[in-house]
């Protein structure tokens, strides 16, 4: 069946991978040279790459959440709001309330007050999935009123004042010079990345052999490995070649009683912790999602509730888990939100939930439940940003940007339900 | 008491109505092990909503169930499995998007020692019991969407016949069926008998019911019109009960028996 089929074709199908994935990274690729040739060379540059990183992290965080909200067949528009409201708890409690406890610039300080907002989003977000599950009320509507609520919560914390500066340390989240773990440390987690693969590979084809399965050809799985080493290795390279601004090495050389010498210190950000945050909220949640069975009781709910149901799982507790872990993820995002812009406002994340969720779409997640995956919802955040950083670079006008983001929206619907329909 | 005696299943009184409707009214049935009851009835007769109280899907209003003779609360589908009862319900509920493996385990995954769901050993365990089903079935990396109607059909019999059931319960078993896999389901319906599990079987067949089950238990308007052994009784009798709730000399009359027929 397979033989009239070209080499490239049998190839690609020997690495089991997503066809619709590769599709996704082709045409981000696509995008990038585009916008790279038509802003003169300005796109693909380690600075614009790791600017692209650093803002493309909060919607990535929240789009692993929305996706598993989705598949369930919920919806959640409050994150943005819920971003907001936590944002400020967050700066209240470290400009305000811990500084009066332990004094400023307390080393606590920043953990203290992540820890409280982490715990308020899974606390939001469990009431709000308890009203879904046990109350019966439609997500959107439950949603909807949260959006609501928690917007004019996030007012009503200073009374619309904005909070700033933050704490030193807690600002490292929002990535920047002193917020990237500078090339040596990157090079170690690149390295530590490429070892996971190679281990994770290695592993499935020993299993499956040992239960006597088809396995995969052993150049496919060398070429997998080779493929995502070596897009480890480059992402590293790149973000290892985006030297510090003059004045933070100016200040980092008077700070540490440095002579500056002529040609300038090339101190490289690396990785910044922001993305290292996504990063790891990616693989943790991919991880959630296909190896436990908290993700796969997600996905059953997603394909039959009824199946769900006489199968014996306890469908309204996983979907208040769901919801649990979205707002523990619009914490995460409010963090680094906050961080990033060094203030917390009570308009921060307006309109987030709308991205995210145009993220998790034109990520391949279906809004009738069941089908997506976290990898697909962080690529199309960096989709959605690749195209309004390239616009913004252009020198496009911000009206016209929500005219190009809301087409590609429903042009990437529209491609995947077509995808979806040739499939079935 | 003799314990050869004492049904395997035993529902007394069960009554479960729907805003108003009574969907089964005060029914009692037995089913010993080792026997295949079938019910018959119309459409709304009853038969589906009885065997869902019995699975757990379904909470009755009033009645007891007893097992091997002891009363049991069966207040959600997992209480049901803890008492060895599996379903094959009418519309599969499979999880469509879900692969076949996945299926099968649904709510009862295999976990590695780390606790993560150990997918190779559910494969692995899933190819067992499909070899038995479905012998050339080899598309376990798809979800069942993309399965056929006998395929999937034979999904949701390896996944009740998978946890050493002692009471199948087999809702329209052969509806989605060709003549072929109709003819292994039946196969499969006399092992299990011989292995002494008590089975209900619901069924609009007529032809698949004589040729089944050992009992027949015609249901209407959410009673018992009667039960009768497959020897005793004809086709037409049996549609005669269906039809106009009368019942045959050779049956006993239930509560739902019309009466004052001659």
């Amino acid at each position: 069946m397979t033989q009239s089929k070209p080499l490239a074709v049998r190839f690609l199908k020997a690495t089991e991978l997503d066809t619709r994935m590769l599709g996704m990274v082709g045409a981000l690729a696509l995008i990038s040279i585009g916008f790279h040739l038509l802003s003169g060379g300005l796109f693909l540059t380690p600075r614009n790459l790791w600017n692209l990183s650093v803002q493309s992290s909060s919607v990535a965080i929240m789009a692993t959440g929305m996706m598993l909200v989705i598949v369930t067949r919920s919806i959640d528009l409050s994150i943005g709001s819920m971003l907001g409201f936590i944002g400020m708890i967050m700066g209240v409690t470290q400009t305000d309330f811990l500084p009066r406890l332990l004094g400023f610039e307390n080393p606590a300080t920043w953990a203290v007050s992540l820890a409280i907002g982490l715990s308020l989003g899974v606390v939001l977000g469990g009431l709000q999935g308890f009203v879904v599950a046990y109350l019966g009320v439609p997500s959107f509507i439950v949603t909807l009123g949260g959006l609501l609520v928690w917007r004019g919560a996030a007012w009503w914390v200073t009374s619309g004042q904005t909070i700033a500066p933050l704490d030193s340390r807690f600002r490292l989240m929002g990535g920047g010079p002193e917020g990237s773990i500078g090339a040596d440390w990157s090079w170690v987690t690149g390295a530590l990345a490429c070892f996971a693969v190679i281990l994770l590979l290695a592993n499935g084809r020993i299993r499956r052999r040992k239960f006597l399965f088809p396995l995969r050809p052993l150049t496919a799985e060398i070429f997998l490995g080779a493929a995502a080493c070596a897009l480890i290795v480059g992402a590293i390279a790149i973000v290892n070649a985006y030297p510090w601004p003059v004045g933070s090495v100016r200040r980092f050389a008077e700070a540490n009683g440095l002579s500056l010498p002529a040609g300038g210190l090339f101190i490289a950000h690396g990785i910044a912790i922001p993305v290292l945050i996504a990063i790891s909220v990616g693989v943790t949640m991919t991880f959630f999602a296909t190896r436990t069975r908290f993700g796969r009781y997600v996905y059953a709910i997603g394909g039959n509730p009824e199946a769900a149901v006489l199968a014996g799982i306890d469908t309204r507790w996983i979907i208040v888990k769901v919801f649990m872990l979205m707002g523990f993820l619009a914490a995460v995002s409010g963090a680094i939100s906050i961080a990033r812009l060094d203030a917390a406002t009570n308009s921060e994340g307006t309109l987030a939930e709308l991205l995210v969720i145009a993220a998790a779409v034109i990520g391949g997640t279906s809004l009738a439940g069941g089908a997506g995956t976290i990898a697909g919802s962080m690529l199309g955040a960096v989709l959605m940003q690749s195209l309004q950083s390239g616009m913004v670079l252009l020198g496009v006008d911000t009206p016209l940007q929500s005219i190009a983001v809301g087409a590609v929206l429903v042009i990437a619907a529209w491609l995947d339900a077509a995808h979806r329909r040739r499939r079935a | 008491m003799d314990p050869a005696r004492i049904p395997l299943v035993a529902m007394r009184n069960i009554a479960l109505s729907f805003g108003g409707v009574h969907a089964v009214d005060r029914v009692s049935i037995e089913l010993h092990g080792g026997e295949v009851t079938a019910l018959v009835g119309h459409n709304g007769a009853g038969k589906s909503t009885l065997v869902k109280i019995l699975s757990g899907a379904y909470q009755r209003y009033a009645g007891t169930i007893f097992i091997r003779g002891e009363e049991v609360a069966i207040a959600s589908p997992r209480d049901a499995k803890a008492y060895g009862i599996e379903t094959i319900y009418q519309t599969l509920a499979l999880a469509d998007n879900l692969d076949t493996a996945a299926n099968l385990f649904l709510g009862r995954e295999l976990r590695t020692r780390w606790g993560t769901l150990d997918d190779i050993a559910m494969e692995a365990e899933a190819r067992k019991v499909m070899g038995r089903l479905s012998p050339y079935f080899e598309r376990f990396k798809d979800p069942v969407r993309a399965l056929s109607g006998g395929q999937r059909q034979s999904v949701a019999i390896a996944r009740a016949i998978l946890f050493d059931a002692r009471i199948l319960i087999m809702d329209e078993p052969t509806a989605a069926l060709g003549p072929q896999e109709t003819a292994q389901v039946g196969e499969i319906i006399r092992q299990l008998k011989a292995d002494g599990i008590g089975t209900f079987l619901v069924s609009h067949d007529i032809h698949d019911v004589f040729d089944l089950a050992d009992r027949i238990c015609v249901m209407k308007n959410g009673h018992i019109v009667g039960t009768a052994c497959v020897g005793d009784v004809t086709k037409d009798e049996v549609l005669g009960m269906i039809i106009l709730g009368t019942c045959p000399p050779s049956a006993t009359p239930g509560p739902g028996a019309m009466t004052a027929v001659s």
